[in-house]
């Protein structure tokens, strides 16, 4: 059985009071509780403060480009179905930089746990606002506050019915790390956006924010019920619902190939007399 | 007029986009290479999916062959515009073929009563049979690519197809001046060559390598790569994805690869142009890709279906960052698929990215390509056993030759851990200045791993000549077919093929450029690029171009008016 001591521990590049601490610590509660060692799980992430997270975690990690997570996890994922891959990173980087990366992951139903940092701002660039920051938010690029109308990344997860649509607090990091276990235990695609407070650069939505405006679901909404999921979806700026959104047993792109037996391809030999059956074709 | 049947035969098919034409035209394609002939197709068409005009010409020869010609022997028109549009470009003696209802005129047009032959869904076949009376081609081979074809999806078609064939031979039989008697009967070979164009033999190039995953948005002159690989996907496992964009499609190939499967993508300028970070981080990251790039002009979206050799500088600058790289540039149908395997050797035993550089020309161009050896072909060594490393594993440990050891993730309890920051040998994150000069010169010292790969040019034609020809790429075949019709008129000349065009040796071919009295370089595009790589990298100073831009391929006919006269 792994421990949390396994996954080590690391100097960051992270802020004093900055949320990601305790994700971090859910992430790794997460693993143990589903008993995945270091070696068993790629992470993969972009660029940003949250997209460093993989650096503080024994694991394989692919650190790459910022908004581009996504892509490189799900290439990962169809070339080696058997492997277990975790992507993370910030709401700048999926849902800004990477936007039709996040789309098209929900609409395939990769089998890949997203486990987005949302703290509704761009911090390692410090402090400009993100497709989630509020309207009116102000930052030096945008001095007279935040125009657009933030991204409901929950909801549209739901409108293209990803496999799994959870929201999470780091105020809550017992709550989030039984989250992303859930998060891990579904087969297709399980998004996880998870209110991270930036104390550096988001004064708006600050701990206390957070804390004031979401409320933990309960018994009484049902997951599977779409239309349910999707009116809970709607809530950006008060009485956010935190835990399970919304689940469906799509089945994940990758088991829906002819081929599909959960082993990768690369393993095997080139077969000649295949290849030569495939020539024939052009004489 | 010469009227004995002679090697060589020049036919063009011309009608509109939707009629039909590249089937017809393959399937022409597939009865040549099975009677014996050597072929070279080219294609030309507008990218507008009904109602543009669209060509589809075959050369074919007893004798091997390697480019087109321009003059026809034969003209296929499939609507009145085919007529009108290609008639001034049959030979003396060469014969145009149109339905009799459609509404066209000119010498030497013989209207073919296509209604009485064959009903409408069948007039292609009766097309068939006419085309090949006149080539003299063998009925019961022809009937048998037919029934191939078509009998086995439609089995009640059967009857109706054998029927119109039997009813076009008969008519051209009759018909057509000098029918079986202007081409001389090709040897049929024992083992049966394949017909191919560049693109197909670049996807069985890469199923031969070992390729297991292939991204792509569809880009024309590129898509028929990966949909080559797709259909051939379930019987060789290989795992593939049509992305949402082109960023998504190199980054999913480098995931693919981090994780262990010999991955490629395909496309054109533009969507290459949006992968150059993605070509950037397969450097960093070290991770082994293949890229694929089919040429047609720009700038922007040019003219997404005609052919050009623009975007040699593009591909050798695109990614920010210094870091070595391979690019190939096959310049005929075999070398598509040899050099497709190379790149990915080359992509493995470097562990970065390494291009491909075809054009819409080679991409379309089907060839008569002798059987590929598929027996004992190395194939890319995936590294899934756990080799023994030296604890702990460091992903990018500092080498002698800069090539690392490459664990794939999961595969053993080694923590594999790549990363697109620089990085120390473990793959952490760093901003050590030691450590950043460690890892760019071991990055760097893998150019020395691709040197010693390098595929040296080609040369063909006298030594140390009075003219020689430089090319690369595509443009081989019209460079050398033009040298030889100059030598055959008393000229010395030679001529320099580059399959590989980066990196460059110099000692490789500075001697031979010396040792000519003039040298062009003859390249599809506008600035010379090539050229002024040579320049750059050797001092040499090629003066003399033959460059073409106007979105068709380099002819030998362009070529021998331009060089008689520069
Ligand atoms: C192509 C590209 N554009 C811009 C950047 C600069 N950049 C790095 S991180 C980032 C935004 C980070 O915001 P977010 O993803 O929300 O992560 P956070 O730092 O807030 O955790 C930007 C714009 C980059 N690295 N690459």
């Amino acid at each position: 059985m792994p421990t949390i001591d396994d996954f080590g521990s690391f100097e960051t590049a992270w802020c004093p009071g900055c949320g990601n601490f305790q994700l971090l610590e859910a992430v790794k509660q997460a693993l143990v509780a589903s008993n995945i060692a270091p070696h068993e799980v790629l992470f993969v992430s972009g660029i940003g403060q949250a997209a460093k997270a993989p650096q503080y975690l024994n694991c394989n990690y692919f650190n790459g480009l910022h908004g581009r997570g996504l892509p490189v996890a799900t290439g990962a994922k169809l070339a080696n179905p058997a492997l277990r891959v975790i992507y993370e990173s910030g709401d700048g980087c999926t849902y800004g930089e990477g936007g039709n990366h996040f789309l098209a992951a929900a609409r395939r139903n990769i089998g890949i746990t997203a486990l987005v940092h949302d703290n509704r701002v761009y911090g390692l660039t410090k402090g400009q606002a993100s497709p989630t920051s509020q309207q009116g938010f102000e930052t030096k690029a945008q001095p007279h506050g935040v125009f657009s109308q933030p991204f409901n990344a929950v909801q549209v997860a739901v409108a293209m019915r990803a496999g799994f649509v959870g929201r999470g607090f780091t105020g809550h990091t017992d709550h989030l790390a039984d989250l992303i276990a859930q998060a891990i235990a579904h087969p297709g695609f399980a998004l996880v956006d998870i209110f991270q407070p930036c104390p550096s650069f988001n004064k708006l939505n600050n701990y206390a924010w957070f804390k004031n405006n979401t409320y933990m679901l309960g018994d009484e909404h049902n997951p599977d019920d779409w239309e349910a999921a999707m009116k809970l979806a709607s809530a950006m700026d008060e009485q956010i619902p935190l835990g399970v959104i919304f689940r469906n047993d799509r089945p994940a792109f990758e088991s829906q190939f002819a081929t599909a037996d959960g082993k990768p391809h690369f393993t095997k030999q080139v077969e000649t007399a295949a290849l030569r059956e495939v020539m024939g074709k052009y004489a | 007029m010469d009227t004995n049947p002679r090697d060589d035969f020049n036919l063009m098919i011309a009608g509109e986009a939707g009629q039909g034409l590249a089937t017809f035209g393959e399937l022409v394609v597939k009865a040549l290479v099975r009677s014996g002939y050597y072929i070279v197709v080219t294609q030309s068409y507008h990218s507008r999916i009904r109602g543009g005009h669209n060509t589809f010409a075959v050369r074919l020869s007893t004798e091997p062959i390697s480019t087109s010609r321009d003059a026809l022997d034969l003209l296929v028109a499939m609507n009145s515009d085919g007529v009108r549009l290609h008639h001034d470009e049959l030979a003396e003696d060469g014969i145009a073929l149109a339905d009799e209802k459609l509404d066209a005129e000119g010498a030497r047009l013989v209207k073919v009563p296509f209604g009485d032959l064959a009903p409408g869904k069948f007039a292609n076949t009766a097309g068939l049979g006419v085309v090949a009376a006149l080539i003299g081609l063998d009925q019961a081979l022809v009937d048998d690519l037919v029934q191939e074809q078509f009998g086995k999806k439609h089995p009640e078609t059967a009857d109706s197809n054998r029927t119109a064939l039997e009813n076009g031979y008969a008519w051209g039989r009759e018909h057509l001046p000098r029918a079986g008697k202007r081409v001389k009967p090709a040897t049929r070979s024992s083992t049966p060559r394949l017909a191919l164009n560049g693109n197909q033999a670049i996807a069985l190039g890469a199923l031969s390598a070992g390729v297991r995953f292939v991204s792509f948005y569809p880009m024309t002159p590129s898509t028929s790569i990966p949909l080559t690989l797709i259909a051939a996907a379930d019987k060789m496992g290989v795992a593939f994805e049509q992305a949402e964009d082109e960023i998504a499609a190199i980054n999913m190939a480098i995931g693919a690869s981090f994780t262990g499967a010999p991955a490629m993508v395909a496309t054109s300028g533009g969507g290459f142009a949006l992968m150059v970070e993605g070509i950037s981080l397969a450097a960093m990251t070290e991770t082994p890709v293949v890229i694929a790039v089919a040429q047609r002009p720009g700038p922007a979206t040019g003219l997404p279906t005609r052919t050009e050799q623009g975007d040699l500088e593009l591909v050798l600058h695109a990614g920010h960052g210094e870091f070595p790289r391979a690019l190939y540039a096959p310049g005929s149908v075999e070398q598509c698929f040899h050099l497709t395997r190379e790149a990915f050797l080359t992509a493995e035993a470097s562990q970065g990215p390494v291009f491909i550089l075809t054009d819409q020309f080679l991409a379309d161009s089907f060839r008569a390509v002798d059987p590929l050896e598929v027996e004992g072909l190395e194939t890319v060594p995936v590294p899934v056993d756990a080799q023994p490393v030296a604890l702990p594993y460091r992903r990018y440990e500092v080498t002698d030759s800069g090539v690392s050891p490459r664990l794939l993730p999961g595969f053993s309890e080694h923590l594999v851990q790549a990363d697109s920051d620089e990085h120390d040998e473990q793959g952490h994150i760093t901003e050590d200045h030691g450590v950043r000069i460690a890892q760019v010169d071991k990055r760097l010292r893998k150019l020395d791993v691709i040197q010693e790969r390098v595929i040296p040019p080609d040369a063909s034609g006298d030594p140390n000549p009075d003219l020689l020809l430089v090319c690369w790429g595509s443009a081989k075949g019209a460079v050398e077919d033009a040298a030889a019709q100059m030598r055959a008129q008393g000229h010395s000349v030679g001529t320099l093929h580059f399959s590989q065009v980066w990196p460059l040796v110099p000692e490789q071919f500075v001697p031979a450029l010396e040792g000519a009295k003039r040298v062009i370089c003859c390249e599809g595009n506008a600035m010379g690029q090539f050229a002024r790589l040579i320049r750059r990298e050797t001092g040499f100073h090629i003066a003399d171009t033959v460059l073409r831009y106007d979105g068709l391929p380099l002819t030998p006919e362009y070529i021998l008016e331009r060089c008689c006269t520069t």
